[in-house]
């Protein structure tokens, strides 16, 4: 319940930031909400010396249109995403899952950029990103660079961000109006990880897909984006065949573990259901968003 | 390890101290304010008994160091109560409707309404269970805590009507 | 009665008495923050503990090496049982005749168990002290499962008792062996049911049914303040104590110091639910801290501690045998069951009843020859088990029973309302003598059930199941529809001296109640509330018994300075026990009211008669003296024979316990690919005799159900092979949300306790009782169609995929 001692520090600006990171080293560990950081420091799973709060970083706020981009800054909140009509009109995807993730207050708190930081597996964000196509930008002391959510994760609780780079912003291409959309997520109870998740993005056009993109949460050690699964829907007329090809496709791309939520017979089948869910209710919208 | 200086107002008064930085808000608030009404119920940021509102958000004051909170304005339960001193209308309405039994997340829970019904002052019922989803409670089953919100909701809504 | 008195309706009224749904007097603090707990409660120079803990479920404990630890500055002790041993504290008697370790000595026995108890200036001084201390382990065997840890090469656990092969409820057969408890006829039912077996106008069916392994999981945890004052001599503790003055005994027995000079107070305490009945090593090592140090101690566990360690419930499997006719009437019923203790019997139970009153097991049923024999055992795992939200065992009872009639009924392809109807015990039967021990004292069964079956229209939920069915065999539909039925008698109110004890001290209970010259009231108890409204609801009882208004009453409870000697709260016993004698009490201040209203009204006292809040003269209704003016005149007459003052206390002794009961209905739509439940409707009806405030009855209800559902779809205490808790935090121990607790519908008939003062039954703990029953009968019933028998619990959502799998409803 108590976590160790560190020293905290609140810095104004991204490359005061980046700056304290360069200079404590592995000992330091940013601040965004910290309704992931805070809990494992209360186990003593985590006891960063350095704490970098960005909750004063202006930069890292906002959410901005820059041209075929949706651009957040990473400090921007679960309530903000939630919030903004902007967003729920041209990436409607996001608010369905934000409004899935944890509770209220934690929502209050809790950052885009966090959940997709620290490369939990459980988070929901993560998956999310890959099936829009998300870009994340690093910036540290080499400067900034962008590297894309579907290279980001490499394991559990291993990313492609340096220990001294920040998560600074993401950029999301805007679908194209009228996209159909669904996040389905079976979970034990409200506000809990995904017991499975699906993400899924899609157009049509004439009673066939034109593109669809899959990503899959919590059921292996990395969100799963399952290009094979969208290739299955991409050109098909979505019904029985190709959602089963693209449940197959799935499959063969997830690696799901035991754990309290049940044994991998259960979630691999689950993970089918709850696919076919997302794709009946993402192409429905499409529908209905053509008509 | 050295102490850090933080300044926040709680429950409209300027606060002023020394505290560790890895000092959790719900303790700081509990040991150092004697705020004693934001109850510890977990460890894994679940329960919600801390719940207090910063700066206009409900928050979980178990998962927020002091230093966070610097600067911030700070509403516990103790400062639900009207100015003039009376109850407000979600306490009389949790009595009314008896929604607490035991008290322990009572608090929390109060506080929680407030902020829910300042963002949505006419919930559905589907809603406010939405609302509360991160305040657990042992004791009432949750059906007369829903039923006190609606009712306070209902009765601002109409005191607001009134004055128009 | 002259012009100026109001009618008899509109005093009763006033009075806010029984049957009134009196807003709670308690709420003015909780509602405000103003509740005080026991964390809330801070002293001048108070010290913080925290224990280390084991990781491992079996150990020895080779070295403890505490230098680091004090070494840190603002530590002050860090004690292991090496250091409580002089004072013979390091080991502690249980509450069912067992005895536990305070501090490992020599070895640990489950996961989380206390090593060391760190003393320190404040809680993160203490937290950081107990990562320094270095505890060196070395492995030895788990056993986790109750049946494999009676093989004769199993590991013992219990070397501190290996050699005994006399426990503290008879002989012990193995080391992992706690005791056998048999009741009923072995004899007379296994004639019966190899009878049945061999007849062609009989069916057996038999059955393993699990009660898992669960918590009570308060939103507040454990806690104490211990502060000995060494100067007068006096200890003083504040915690979470259901059984305060208990407390109070058993400290002064393992302490030394003398009763008079011991002071227990229970603050508010956050929900208890039976995990606050027994003594915790945490209380124990904070007391010894306090004498120690000479200053308060303070220890709170977290969330964590509270899973892992404090005393869990369940863990029952209950092996059935029913027999009945091929027309449904019950002959015969067995159950061997088997209790998982952990590591020590810790089970709060009255001492004769080392497994608690299991046996009301042949529940609401009329059931002629039955045998019960339970045979607890030791296993690493935490020690216990306390009644969670029931009587003791009572759950465990009901569950298996309801459960046994389900599947009967499936044997008999009978609806199971039908068999419950076919065999309930009739209202003329009461008081019923039930063939495993129990006077059950009144019931009207069929009433009940009837009432529920009209109001939830069962006949057309079945009918609408069964279109359910075949709209699922055609490919319309992926969710089944499931119609849980349960009917529950529960057994409450511990008990008659004779047969109930907790550790020797008789299960009475007390209420003293003095009134003061200008009429209003204080009275105490030796019950405590944790959150049950007791300061709201005594005052009701008092209220119609001695007249004066309930808002004109404090009712206090928990001070052990203050309070008359009681057994606490747990096991639905308020009511029955404490609520009698404040009856009982009332009813002895009003006789001596009545012999004061006589002396003033110059009458005898037979000419007097009771009128809601005076004494009338008969036949001259002008004439009238009210409760408050013979308050004022008891400090104020010189009445010859009676001394002045008001006051009376009762030690109530009931002459049996009382048997509240109930007949719930559920209707819920299973997704048979995700596995999710979601409960579409919960009709409960409860009879709990005289019903003293509906408002706080239906909380009651709600609460309880809630606790059930929990419980019944997914809420477990898991260990793996190793004993490793799998479900310690929040996250994966399942608490229902408001999105997932569902509506409740409520509703109620009276069948007054006929040996009870005011009639009253208790219920606080029904809903649980029913609840689970209910649920689960429901789960199980969804598949009934297809085939299916029984699960076991939880039926969270892999394991009801886990049946729709198995019975190939996968496609």
């Amino acid at each position: 319940m108590i976590p160790g001692p560190f020293e905290y520090h609140r810095p104004a600006s991204l490359a005061e930031a980046t700056g304290l990171l360069a200079e404590l080293g592995d000992d330091a560990h940013v601040l965004a909400g910290g309704h992931s950081l805070i809990p494992m420091m209360k186990l003593r799973m985590a006891a960063p010396e350095h704490l970098i709060d960005l909750q004063d970083i202006a930069e890292l706020k906002g959410i901005t249109r820059e041209g075929s981009e949706i651009v957040i800054g990473a400090m921007t909140t679960q309530h903000d995403l939630i919030a903004s009509d902007e967003l729920a009109q041209a990436v409607p995807l996001i608010r369905e899952a934000a409004l899935q993730i944890a509770d209220p207050q934690v929502r209050y708190l809790g950052t885009i950029g966090g959940n997709v930081a620290n490369g939990d597996p459980g988070n929901d964000m993560p998956g999310l990103m890959q099936c829009l196509n998300a870009t994340f930008e690093l910036d540290g002391p080499n400067g900034n660079r962008h590297v894309a959510a579907r290279d980001f994760y490499q394991g559990a609780f291993v990313t492609a961000r340096g220990d001294d780079e920040i998560l600074s912003r993401i950029r999301i291409p805007v679908p194209a109006p009228g996209h159909g959309f669904a996040y389905e997520k079976l979970k034990r109870k409200i506000g809990d990880y995904a017991t499975a998740a699906a993400a899924v993005l899609l157009t049509v056009s004439g009673g066939r897909c034109d593109s669809a993109s899959v990503a899959m949460t919590n059921l292996s050690d990395t969100p799963v984006f399952a290009a094979e699964a969208g290739a299955a829907l991409a050109g098909s007329d979505l019904g029985g065949a190709a959602t089963d090809a693209a449940v197959a496709a799935m499959l063969a791309a997830i690696d799901p573990a035991e754990d309290n939520r049940g044994p991998v017979a259960f979630k691999k089948h689950v993970a089918g259901v709850i696919l076919k869910r997302a794709i009946a209710r993402a192409t429905k919208r499409a529908n209905e968003r053509a008509a | 390890m050295a102490k850090m200086h933080v300044k926040m107002t709680v429950n409209g008064k300027p606060v002023e101290a020394l505290a560790e930085p890895r000092t959790l808000l719900i303790h700081f608030l509990r040991e150092e304010m004697c705020l004693t009404g934001p109850h510890i119920g977990c460890d894994t940021t679940h329960c919600g008994a801390c719940t207090v509102d910063l700066d206009g958000k409900s928050v979980k004051s178990c998962t927020i160091f002091v230093g966070q909170a610097n600067g911030a304005e700070i509403t516990t339960i103790e400062g639900i109560a009207n100015a003039d001193g009376s109850l407000h209308v979600l306490q009389e309405m949790f009595r009314e409707h008896h929604g607490l039994q035991c008290g322990f997340c009572t608090p929390g829970m109060i506080v929680r309404a407030h902020r829910l019904l300042a963002e949505n002052p006419d919930p559905t019922e589907a809603e406010v269970r939405m609302g509360i989803s991160g305040n657990l409670c042992r004791c009432t089953g949750y059906q007369n805590i829903v039923k006190a919100i609606l009712a306070a909701a209902a009765t601002l809504n109409a005191e607001k009507e009134a004055a128009e | 009665m002259n012009e100026q008195t109001p009618p008899a309706t509109e005093r009763a009224e006033k009075l806010k008495g029984l049957g009134c749904a009196r807003k709670r007097v308690e709420d003015a603090r909780f509602i405000q923050g103003k509740g005080n707990y026991v964390d809330d409660i801070k002293m001048p120079g108070m010290l913080f503990g925290d224990f280390v803990r084991s990781p491992y479920a079996h150990a020895r404990v080779v070295s403890v090496d505490k230098a680091a630890a004090l070494a840190l500055p603002g530590v002050v002790a860090v004690l292991t049982a090496a250091d409580l041993e002089p004072l013979n504290l390091h080991w502690m008697p249980t509450l069912a005749g067992d005895k536990q370790m305070v501090l490992a000595d020599g070895k640990v026995l489950f996961q989380g168990q206390e090593v060391a108890f760190v003393v320190a200036e404040d809680r993160y001084i203490a937290a950081d002290a107990v990562e320094l201390v270095e505890v060196e382990y070395e492995e030895l065997p788990v056993v986790t499962d109750p049946f494999k840890a009676l093989d004769p090469d199993a590991p013992v656990l219990r070397e501190d008792i290996a050699d005994q092969k006399e426990g503290a409820h008879g002989p012990r057969r193995h080391p992992n062996h706690i005791f056998t408890w048999e009741q009923g006829d072995e004899a007379a039912t296994n004639a019966v049911l190899a009878g049945a077996a061999q007849s062609e106008n009989a069916v057996v069916v038999e059955e393993m049914i699990q009660y898992h392994r669960c918590h009570p999981c308060p939103l507040e945890t454990c806690g104490c303040v211990a502060s000995m004052d060494k100067v007068n001599g006096k200890l003083t503790v504040w915690g979470t104590f259901q059984a305060p003055h208990a407390v109070r005994t058993i400290a002064s027995l393992i302490s030394g110091i003398a009763e008079h000079n011991i002071r227990i107070v229970s603050p508010d305490i956050g929900g208890g639910f039976g995990t606050k009945v027994g003594v915790y090593p945490g209380y124990i090592c904070a007391i010894v801290a306090s004498i120690v140090t000479g200053v308060p101690v303070k220890w709170v566990e977290d969330r964590i501690e509270n899973l892992i360690a404090t005393a869990f419930a369940r863990d029952y499997w209950m092996q059935g045998k029913i027999a009945a006719t091929k027309d449904g009437k019950i002959t015969g019923l067995w159950c061997h069951t088997t209790a998982d203790h952990g590591a020590f019997d810790a089970c709060a139970d009255p001492s004769k009843f080392p497994a608690g009153f299991m046996n009301i097991c042949t529940g609401s049923y009329d059931i002629p020859t039955a045998w019960l024999a339970v045979d607890g055992v030791y296993t690493n795992k935490a020690p216990g088990g306390v009644a969670y939200r029931c009587s003791f065992r009572v759950t465990e009872a009901s569950y298996f029973i309801e459960r046994m009639i389900d599947i009967l009924a499936i044997k008999l392809d009978m609806d199971p309302v039908e068999l419950r109807m076919k065999n309930f015990i009739r209202k003329d039967q009461f008081p019923y003598q039930s063939a495993l021990g129990w006077e059950y004292d009144s019931g009207d069964y069929h009433t009940a059930m009837e009432k529920v079956l009209k109001a939830v229209d069962y006949d057309g939920l079945r009918r609408e199941q069964a279109a359910r069915v075949e709209a699922f065999k055609r490919g319309e539909t992926r969710k089944l529809m499931g119609i849980g039925v349960s009917h529950f008698t529960e057994i409450v109110g511990a008990g008659p001296v004779k047969n109930c004890d907790i550790l020797g001290l008789g299960m009475f209970d007390s209420c003293a109640i003095r009134i003061h010259p200008t009429g209003s009231v204080t009275a105490r108890l030796g019950t405590i509330s944790q959150g049950q409204g007791h300061a709201t609801t005594f005052a009701q009882i008092l209220a119609s018994e001695i007249g004066i208004p309930a808002d004109d009453i404090t009712v206090e409870e928990g001070d052990t300075d203050t309070a008359p000697y009681g057994l606490g709260t747990y096991g639905s016993r308020s009511t029955p026990v404490a609520g009698a004698a404040a009856a009982m009490a009332g009813r002895k201040i009003r006789a001596k009211a009545q012999m004061i209203a006589a002396w003033l009204l110059e009458v005898h006292d037979d000419d007097l008669e009771w009128d809601v809040d005076r004494f009338v003269v008969k036949g001259a209704p002008e004439r009238f003296k009210t409760m408050t003016e013979l308050a004022f005149a008891a400090y104020n007459q010189a009445v010859p024979g009676l001394e002045p003052g008001l006051e009376a206390v009762s030690y109530y002794d009931p002459p049996n316990m009382t048997f509240p009961f109930g007949a719930y209905i559920s209707v819920m739509d299973i997704d048979v690919d995700t596995g999710e439940v979601e409960i579409r409707r919960f009709y409960a009806l409860d009879d709990c005799g005289t019903r003293i405030n509906p408002m706080i009855i239906e909380g009651q209800v709600h609460g309880g159900l809630t606790e059930a559902v929990a419980i019944v779809l997914g809420q477990e205490i898991a260990y793996d092979e190793d004993g490793n808790v799998m479900t310690g935090t929040l996250m994966d121990f399942f608490l229902p949300t408001a999105v997932e607790a569902p509506h409740y519908e409520t509703d109620h008939t009276t069948t007054p306790s006929p040996h009870h003062p005011i009639g009253a039954k208790g219920v606080g703990e029904s809903p649980n009782v029913g609840g689970v029953s209910c649920l689960a009968n429901a789960v199980n019933d969804a598949f009934r169609a297809f085939g299916h028998v029984h699960a076991q619990m939880p039926h969270d959502h892999w394991r009801v995929w886990k049946i729709a799998e198995g019975l190939g409803l996968h496609g």
